[in-house]
């Protein structure tokens, strides 16, 4: 009797379970650990809201998968003309945004206009401004021209920063917005949570799920309780100091993928003393890269030699430039005129990677006779003094935007490298479409900006995100900011 | 006078336990068993052996020499926060006794708005003035000390100054600052010695606090709050990092408390434990 009796509350218990499985079975609560402060993406800087609404609210004309590889997205395909100036797109029918209005080629017009404007409030801007214009073929094919041959313009458009929007929503998008990917936005808990649940019109193929809310949680010990306790069923990306508590646990699964952030020592090339070649190849000497990665990033940072993604392509291995030598390293500073070294500031932001690494450079700049005093700034001071008014010896920043080699041609960028032979290179590369030449540019340029020593190259950044193990189709890569939803999905 | 103090063993423990700790400090300033900058990964997450006491933390830095100087800089905030306080606290405490009136009111005004105020406001405002930084927290504590002071200076002197010989100085024709300078403030001194040992331990766990969140000590330099800081995301691996410096805090607190509440017991019987040491945050 008692046996059957603990069997029958065993199975209780089981379909109590499994009901249980059920009923959560299409829900994701996915921990952030910032809150967007709002919610348009082709109106703000911060990796927050892409978090939230890249491809899951807003969708743009291509999509980036999860390998950073170009896929149709609300554009079904595209012609690109002979000289690469003239792209034709059409665009898929059927397809609504979440207030019920339908889309069409003129939304996608007034996107890149509005993108294009004036006084647009788009982060990235520059990347658009190739366009020439931007026609109106009929309701359902685009035309846009660009200036200039733009190799990567099918990636740009597929960023969060031009995700089409309609005119009748577009103002309010910060606070509510309206997109027409497959989750429409639902609630926005200030300073708690953002609710999403499946758009039941959406054009393209169903999501698993049919909720999803993002749960903000900026503190890293509630974060760790929150995986443990089972109140979120995930995030994206964890710090990788306390990843040893959820590697071993049956009950997680630790995702390790690539990002665009190449961490770097950045330098002030245009002040003393390093304007001097020799001083930079001196630090490059003094940086122990794997001490450094294996203490800032817990060993998931994988080493770069100049400022290029180890999973691009084009990416050729630099790492060897200048190996870690601190007799050499002393051998350059004399021949530079420093044979005791000199001292300079290095003003770090508020990121961990940063504070970590800064400490370890300092302690081996040390031994070369660099003595350098660390300065601990606040996110919008950093911006101020060292992004904006470059007034700055050394820094540490992780550049987080896909294929940013180009920056180093703009002598005005804050590291403030100024090389006509390598301004040259770059004009040249925009303006190849020849997968082949490209590629061979772009290695040429990295190695220019790796034999410059124009900052001290460290590595880039790992995602490691932390999901419950019987989550699946998570993007373990993070080629654009976003956390996708659309493949998410329970297993059991 | 010694019988006194043997009926204390508390205040003797207390006092031993804090001069331990702030010798600890005052030592770290000319020898630590390692450099506090020395950083080698291969060496991290060590724990306590012969070669390093307390272990190594995250950076592979020694642990006991990190917490011979945190100890160095949570003493050196404490006390020159208790500088900032009595220097203008007791003043204005005086003054607020011997003149009485708009004096004596203005003084209360502003010792109530100062309670008023948590003393991590101030430090939030100053820190986003200047930046954070260990000077801040010293500001912040020490703004926060002026009011303790001066409500005790206040309190003693109104009680001294009822006093006959008070009187007699009066006729005698002393100024009102000339009393206060020879007949109050010497005999007001112990109260306010006991304050500053209580202050002390106050600063020491409000330092702690202010580097915890970020707003204090700034690495490289280094203090108990701060390793705490560093530890906490670590808590579930290696929690020894956490329970070393937090064991530090605790330890030194609580020698301070009782060597504070000893010595009032011994230098001022006729206030024997009433008044408790307010509590920063």
């Amino acid at each position: 009797m008692r046996v059957t009796k603990s069997l029958a509350l065993a199975s209780a218990g089981l379909l109590l379970a499994t009901s249980l499985a059920m009923a959560q079975s299409t829900e994701i609560r996915v921990g952030a650990p910032l809150e967007p402060p709002a919610l348009d993406p082709t109106a703000g800087a911060a990796e927050a809201i892409d978090v939230v609404v890249y491809q899951n609210v807003f969708e743009g004309l291509t999509r980036i998968d999860q390998n950073g590889a170009v896929q149709s997205g609300l554009a079904s395909e595209w012609t690109i003309s002979e000289d690469g100036l003239t792209y034709d797109f059409k665009l898929h029918d059927g397809v609504t945004f979440h207030d019920g209005t339908s889309f069409d080629a003129e939304d996608v017009k007034f996107t890149f206009d509005r993108i294009l404007a004036e006084n647009s409030v788009n982060a990235q801007k520059a990347l658009y401004e190739a366009i020439e214009s931007v026609t109106v073929v009929d309701p359902l094919t685009v035309e846009i021209k660009l200036s200039r041959p733009d190799g990567l313009f099918l990636f740009n458009i597929g960023r969060g920063d031009a995700v089409i929007v309609a005119p009748e929503s577009a103002e309010n998008n910060a606070t509510q917005p309206i997109g027409t990917g497959p989750f429409a936005f639902v609630q926005w808990d200030r300073g708690s949570r953002v609710i999403l649940e499946q758009y039941g019109p959406y054009w393209g193929e169903k999501p698993a799920l049919t909720k999803a809310t993002y749960v903000f949680i900026s503190d890293m010990a509630t974060m760790t309780n929150a995986l443990l306790a089972g109140d979120v069923d995930g995030t994206y990306n964890f710090s990788a100091e306390a990843l040893p508590v959820f590697e071993n646990n049956p009950q997680f699964k630790v995702l390790v993928g690539t990002t665009e952030g190449e961490t770097i020592l950045s330098t002030n090339n245009a002040k003393e003393p390093f304007n001097k070649l020799e001083v930079r190849q001196a630090m490059a000497h003094a940086i122990n890269r794997q001490e450094i990665i294996d203490g800032a990033t817990y060993g998931y940072g994988v080493p770069i030699g100049s400022h290029f993604a180890p999973h691009n392509p084009y990416y050729i291995d630099l790492t060897n430039t200048y190996p870690f030598d601190l007799d050499k390293a002393k051998e350059l500073l004399a021949q530079a005129g420093y044979p005791d070294g000199f001292s300079a500031t290095l003003k770090l932001p508020p990121v961990n990677y940063a504070t970590v690494s800064g400490q370890i450079i300092a302690s081996d700049f040390a031994k070369i006779g660099i003595k350098l005093e660390l300065i601990n700034m606040e996110w919008a001071q950093w911006l101020e003094d060292v992004f904006a008014n470059k007034d700055f010896d050394l820094t540490i920043i992780s550049h987080v935007e896909p294929f940013d080699i180009g920056i180093y041609a703009n002598p005005d960028y804050y590291f403030g490298y100024n090389n006509p032979e390598f301004q040259a290179l770059n004009e040249t590369l925009n303006a190849t479409t020849d997968e082949a030449k490209r590629k061979e540019l772009a290695q040429e340029m990295q190695t220019i900006i790796a034999k410059d020593a124009v900052n001290g190259y460290l590595f880039e950044l790992a995602q490691t995100g932390v999901w419950n193990a019987k989550l699946d189709g998570m993007w373990q890569n993070a080629p654009v900011e976003g956390v996708v939803l659309r493949d998410v999905h329970w297993v059991e | 006078m010694r019988t006194a103090w043997m009926r204390h063993p508390g205040l003797m423990l207390g006092l031993a336990a804090s001069f331990a700790f702030a010798l600890l400090g005052l030592l770290s300033l000319v020898w630590t068993p390692y450099p506090i900058g020395d950083i080698s990964i291969a060496r991290r997450f060590a724990v306590p052996s012969p070669d390093h006491w307390l272990g190594t933390d995250q950076l592979g830095r020694d642990m006991l020499s990190l917490i011979m100087s945190g100890t160095l800089t949570s003493f050196t905030v404490g006390a020159t926060a208790i500088i900032i306080g009595a220097g203008i606290g007791v003043p204005l405490g005086l003054a607020a006794a011997i003149y009485g009136g708009p004096v004596e009111w203005l003084v209360l005004r502003f010792s109530d708005l100062a309670f008023a105020f948590p003393s991590i406001i101030i430090a939030i405002l100053i820190a986003t003035l200047m930046g954070p930084g260990a000077a801040n927290a010293v500001i912040a504590i020490g703004i926060f000390n002026i009011p303790v002071f001066a409500q005790v200076a206040r309190g003693g002197a109104l009680t001294i100054s009822t006093l006959d010989y008070v009187a007699a100085a009066r006729l005698a024709g002393l100024s009102r600052p000339a009393i206060a300078l020879r007949h109050l403030l010497p005999n007001i001194a112990s109260l306010i010695i006991v304050q500053a040992t209580i202050q002390l331990s106050v600063g020491i766990l409000a330092e702690a606090g202010f580097s915890y969140i970020g707003l204090g000590t700034q690495p490289p330099e280094t203090s108990l709050g701060l390793m705490l800081r560093d530890a906490q995301n670590l808590f579930l691996i290696h929690p020894w990092l956490s329970i070393a410096p937090g064991l530090a805090i605790a330890v030194i607190v609580i020698a301070l408390n009782i060597a504070g509440d000893g010595l009032r017991d011994i230098l001022d019987p006729r206030l024997r434990r009433q008044e408790v040491g307010r509590v920063a945050g």
